[in-house]
């Protein structure tokens, strides 16, 4: 990385690999996988499950510990980069808490991070402002429709400084009406906040919409079969998914699945 | 109110069904002293004597009225012959009981939840302690205590604590484990401290866990309250009226103390609904 011509390196993988030991013998969650994001990407993972996207992903959050390789976020181990809040995590699950309204809720990691009472509270206006639901800061949860909810854990992981978003399949459990909607505002989010973003999918559509780098994974062991760089603008509206582009690249990707399958 | 007419219609059957049985069960004593003044007993005289005895072996629901009012509104609340005097007496021993029940069972539901090797060791303890009869118990703990000195409210509460700690111990282990996995690895990516992670997540997440513990532990508390004042010669408290009354076969003291004793589980138990209501409500959770 010190070669200063190339583009920064935000997450930096080596060989990495990781092993799950497991009553009936080892799993190989992730083999020999490596891969540069460098700043201001949105990168995507996507692959059948049991592919170890959503691994890799912990890994990069120091949710999980590799077992061979080595990866650096930020120029520094995970674990370091996770004690420096450096990324926001967005899980499958909104998992906002019950017993807070939506401000409480992005509030949350602010409290615990020790933002001052008049910096969190500037703050949860922002970001509100930022995924649309500014009328909702006094509404608990259970009010909001589940893509709300989403959008709100969004919010959440924005709050904070960290310039990394770690995204592990948010808009999986939600209608494709309100995924697409989800989608275009992710996009005008990622513009405006300029942050690394790594995603969690298994729908090609919305890899190929949102990436600027498509990463291709196939099981057993888990591993990368194809890096894609996405030929499409980053201002993308959402009709560019009918152009001849979007289906050259959505195409590649089918390919890449299915050439990863092709042994089993 | 719509639950009026229901509840009425059952407290009206259960008093039918008392009144006849005080006509059952006094009737042979009621034969019996006919038979002995020679006199034969028509079925209005019958039902008068079995629900006046003085020594019923089943009182009638009035006469445990009677002697609620006579000892409760009638008598003066310091006298030793007022039902409100031995009330507090044992609502005293079972609310401190309550607490250091409820402050020991926290404290080990702390240690299982965040000490692996309590998490090994202590639930099995705490389960065997409550497969020893409290009768049983029960006289050893109020003799030892009086061995080193220690007599009164103390000895009983801690029985009260005995019984009443076990409930607390299992909704908070329940509780305080009740985040799942994301919500702790959720914790982890903000790099949240322990004491962040109990206050702002396990804590909160437990709160229902704790009340409907509580419930279940304050009744435990006023049993083992009652049951701590019987083998300390029946000097005073609810306990001690259920004995006495038992020993010179004053079974309307009896009933009046058991009812007694009901209606004080009642309303502490019906103070923890009110506690529960107004927290989760403030907490948004209800």
């Amino acid at each position: 990385m010190s070669d200063t011509a190339q583009p920064e390196a935000v997450i930096s993988v080596q060989n990495l690999g990781l092993t799950f030991q497991t009553g009936d013998g080892s799993v190989e969650a992730l083999k020999d996988v490596s891969l540069d994001i460098n700043r201001g990407d949105f990168v995507s993972f996507i692959g059948p499950s049991g592919c170890g996207k959503t691994t890799f992903l912990r890994v990069m959050a120091d949710l999980e510990t590799p077992t061979g390789g080595q990866i650096t976020v930020n120029g520094v181990s995970p674990e370091a980069a996770r004690r420096a809040r450096a990324y926001g995590y967005v899980f499958q699950a909104a998992g906002l808490y019950p017993w807070r309204t939506i401000g409480g809720n992005i509030r949350l990691p602010l409290e615990i991070m020790g933002y001052s009472r008049a910096d969190q509270v500037a703050r949860v206006k922002r970001v509100l402002e930022l995924v649309e639901l500014s009328d909702f800061e006094k509404k608990y949860p259970w009010q909001l429709s589940g893509g709300m909810q989403q959008r709100a854990s969004i919010a959440r992981a924005l709050a904070f400084d960290a310039d990394i978003l770690l995204m592990d399949e948010p808009f999986g459990a939600l209608d494709e009406i309100v995924r697409d909607h989800l989608n275009e505002q992710l996009l005008e989010l990622w513009k405006r906040t300029e942050k690394t973003i790594a995603f969690v999918t298994h729908s090609i559509p919305e890899a190929v919409y949102l990436s600027t780098k498509i990463v291709v994974m196939s099981p057993r062991p888990g591993r990368i079969t194809d890096v894609i760089e996405s030929p499409l603008p980053r201002d993308r509206p959402l009709d560019i998914r009918d152009s001849a582009e979007f289906l050259e690249v959505a195409h590649r990707v089918r390919e890449g699945l299915r050439a990863g399958h092709a042994y089993d | 109110m719509k639950s009026v007419v229901p509840v009425l219609t059952v407290v009206g059957a259960i008093l039918v069904i008392w009144y006849a049985a005080a006509v059952w069960l006094n009737a042979p004593w009621a034969y019996d002293v006919a038979a002995r003044g020679d006199r034969v007993l028509s079925f209005a005289q019958l039902v008068a004597d079995t629900w006046a005895q003085d020594k019923p072996k089943l009182p009638a629901p009035h006469q445990v009225m009677v002697e609620l009012w006579q000892t409760v509104v009638e008598k003066n609340v310091t006298s030793k012959r007022s039902l409100v005097y031995h009330a507090w007496v044992t609502l005293s021993a079972t609310l401190l009981g309550f607490g250091m029940g409820t402050v020991l069972g926290f404290a080990l539901a702390l240690g299982i939840v965040y000490n692996r090797v309590m998490d090994m060791s202590v639930m099995p303890w705490v389960i065997a302690s409550q497969t020893i009869p409290i009768l049983a118990i029960a006289p050893m703990i109020i003799v030892v205590l009086n061995a080193v000195g220690l007599s009164g409210l103390l000895p009983k509460a801690m029985i009260s604590m005995y019984l009443s700690f076990f409930p607390i111990v299992v909704g908070m282990v329940k509780g305080l484990r009740s985040p799942d996995a994301m919500q702790l690895d959720q914790m982890r990516t903000w790099n949240a401290s322990r004491a962040q992670e109990f206050f702002r997540l396990r804590l909160p997440s437990s709160m229902p866990y704790l009340f409907t513990s509580m419930k279940v532990a304050m009744a435990a508390s006023l049993v083992g309250a009652i049951v701590g004042e019987m083998p300390t010669g029946a000097v005073a408290g609810l306990g001690a009226r259920l004995l006495a009354g038992s020993y010179y076969g004053q079974t309307i003291q009896i009933w009046s103390a058991l009812i007694m004793a009901a209606v004080l589980a009642a309303l502490a138990v019906a103070l923890i609904g009110v506690v529960q209501r107004v927290v989760l409500k403030r907490m948004g959770m209800a």
